[in-house]
This record gives C-alpha cells, sequence and structure tokens, in this order.
C-alpha cells in the first residue's frame, strides 16, 4: 500500500472510531440519559463517518489500486491535497458545529471538503484508463 | 473469498435490502396512516443502510483484501473479526427493536437495551479498527 494510500486509511479508522463513539454516547444517551448537550454531537457523528471514515477510505483505496502508469501513479501532488483538505474541512465543518463554532467556520470546512473532492477528481482522472492499450480494428 | 469476508458481505447484502425495505415503510407511513411505530424506524433506517451495509461491507472486503498482517497470520486475529461480526450485528438487531418501541412505548427496560447496543456496536468498531490497524502498511 502506497504511503498516501496508508495515510488515507489510518485516518480514516481514527475517524470510524470517534464517529462510533460520539454515535455511541448519543445511543446510550437515548436510552439512559446522561446529559442533554451529547446531543450536540449530531454534526459531527455524522460528518466524522460519511465524509472522515467512508469517502476518505474510498479516497485511499482508490489512489493505491486505480490503473497507473507504468510504475508510476500520476500527479500525486492533488491527492496529497485532498488528504489534508478533506481532514481539515471534517474536522472545521464536523467539530464546528458539534461545539456552535459561527457559520462561516461551517462553511470554510464544506469549502475544504469541496476543495479535496476536486483535487482528487485533478490526481485520479487520468488513470480511469484501460490496463492495456486499446487495438483499433 | 474467506469465510469472514463471505459472511459479512452476505450479511451485509441482506441488510441492504432490509435497510432499503424500512426506508420504503418509513416513506409509506404518511401515505398508508402506518402506527406511530413506523416514526421510530428512521434513525434505524439510517443505521441498517450504513451501519448494516455500507460498514459491513467494507470490514468484509478490507478483512479480505488488506496488506498482511504476518506470514502465519495473514488477515490478523481471526477471533477478533468474529467478535466484530457478533458485537456490530447484535448491537444493530438490539437497535431495531428497542428504537421503535421506546419512541411508542418509553420505558426503562427499553432504555438499557438501547444502552447495551450503543456499547456492543462501539466495542464491534474498536475490535475492527484493533484487527485492520497493524495491516495498514507502507511499501
Amino acid at each position: 500500500m502506497p504511503r498516501l494510500s496508508a495515510w488515507f486509511v489510518r485516518s480514516a479508522l481514527i475517524h470510524l472510531t470517534l464517529g462510533f463513539t460520539f454515535g455511541g454516547l448519543m445511543l446510550w444517551n437515548k436510552g439512559l440519559p446522561l446529559h442533554p448537550a451529547l446531543w450536540r454531537l449530531l454534526p459531527a457523528h455524522i460528518e466524522f463517518l460519511l465524509v472522515g471514515w467512508t469517502v476518505q477510505l474510498a479516497l485511499g483505496v482508490a489512489f493505491w489500486i486505480l490503473p497507473r502508469f507504468y510504475s508510476s501513479r500520476g500527479n500525486t501532488k492533488p491527492a496529497w491535497l485532498a488528504f489534508f483538505l478533506i481532514n481539515g474541512g471534517v474536522w472545521l465543518a464536523g467539530m464546528g458545529a458539534a461545539l456552535g463554532a459561527p457559520a462561516p467556520v461551517i462553511l470554510l470546512g464544506r469549502v475544504l471538503e469541496a476543495g479535496a473532492a476536486l483535487a482528487f477528481a485533478i490526481h485520479a482522472w487520468p488513470r480511469v484508463k484501460p490496463l492495456s492499450p486499446e487495438v483499433k480494428p | 473469498m474467506p469465510i469472514v469476508t463471505r459472511t459479512f458481505v452476505k450479511t451485509a447484502l441482506v441488510y441492504f435490502v432490509v435497510a432499503l425495505l424500512t426506508g420504503m415503510l418509513v416513506a409509506a407511513r404518511p401515505v398508508l396512516e402506518l402506527p406511530p411505530l413506523v416514526i421510530g424506524l428512521t434513525p434505524v433506517y439510517f443505521h441498517l443502510f450504513m451501519v448494516g451495509w455500507v460498514t459491513q461491507l467494507i470490514i468484509g472486503i478490507a478483512y479480505w483484501m488488506f496488506p498482511k498482517y504476518r506470514r502465519d497470520m495473514p488477515r490478523g486475529y481471526d477471533s477478533l473479526a468474529w467478535t466484530t461480526y457478533a458485537l456490530l450485528n447484535l448491537g444493530l438487531l438490539l437497535r431495531l427493536v428497542a428504537e421503535p418501541a421506546q419512541t411508542v412505548s418509553p420505558a426503562p427496560s427499553w432504555g438499557w437495551l438501547l444502552a447495551l447496543s450503543a456499547l456492543l456496536q462501539w466495542l464491534g468498531g474498536l475490535a475492527f479498527v484493533a484487527n485492520t490497524w497493524p495491516r495498514v502498511k507502507e511499501r
């Protein structure tokens, strides 16, 4: 597994752990109330599991297994950029909403997430290709 | 495909169908005037989909395809993988019963079952992470 994929997957596993912890606390609180403030974790629970876990894992695995150019994965800078943008975005949008941060903070988080999507698409686009050269009839 | 993966993927497929049927039921409630119990199925629907289908499918495939842990234990601890399976599914099934039940008739017993469901699913997640983390290796 290339270094960037390992980073994506490790970060995804961390977000899975945190997202499950937030969800577990809220579900426990629904059954046996602990503190009403725990409901504020809902946006972080959703953001961490949908984007931080599922999407980030998909990006890491895609970077690993998409077709290569001989042994090269092409221009990897946008993919690295996507890694930093998605993690910054998830924390700003998820924890920002959970901690009651002002709306521009959550907006900035979503901008970073959208930037991550664009950066990863720029990296991955040329790698979506046939495995061998096409033979013209 | 190892038996752990086959079990996870087939269970995930069952949840996929059940989740979408549950979603259909939730959408049908105002149209067909279904009982209030169905309102309590909304969070269950999301979690049947995201935990039962998406996450469980990922877990099954990751167990199969991720880099080997060790030559003699290529996929890590099988006991931990089975523990993950048992905890996640038992927790999710408890939620499927207890959450709608608590919505229509709040009772301490449903509350305890929900708390137990939370604990089981959380431990299932931790078991998966513990077994997978050492297999995420750079090469």
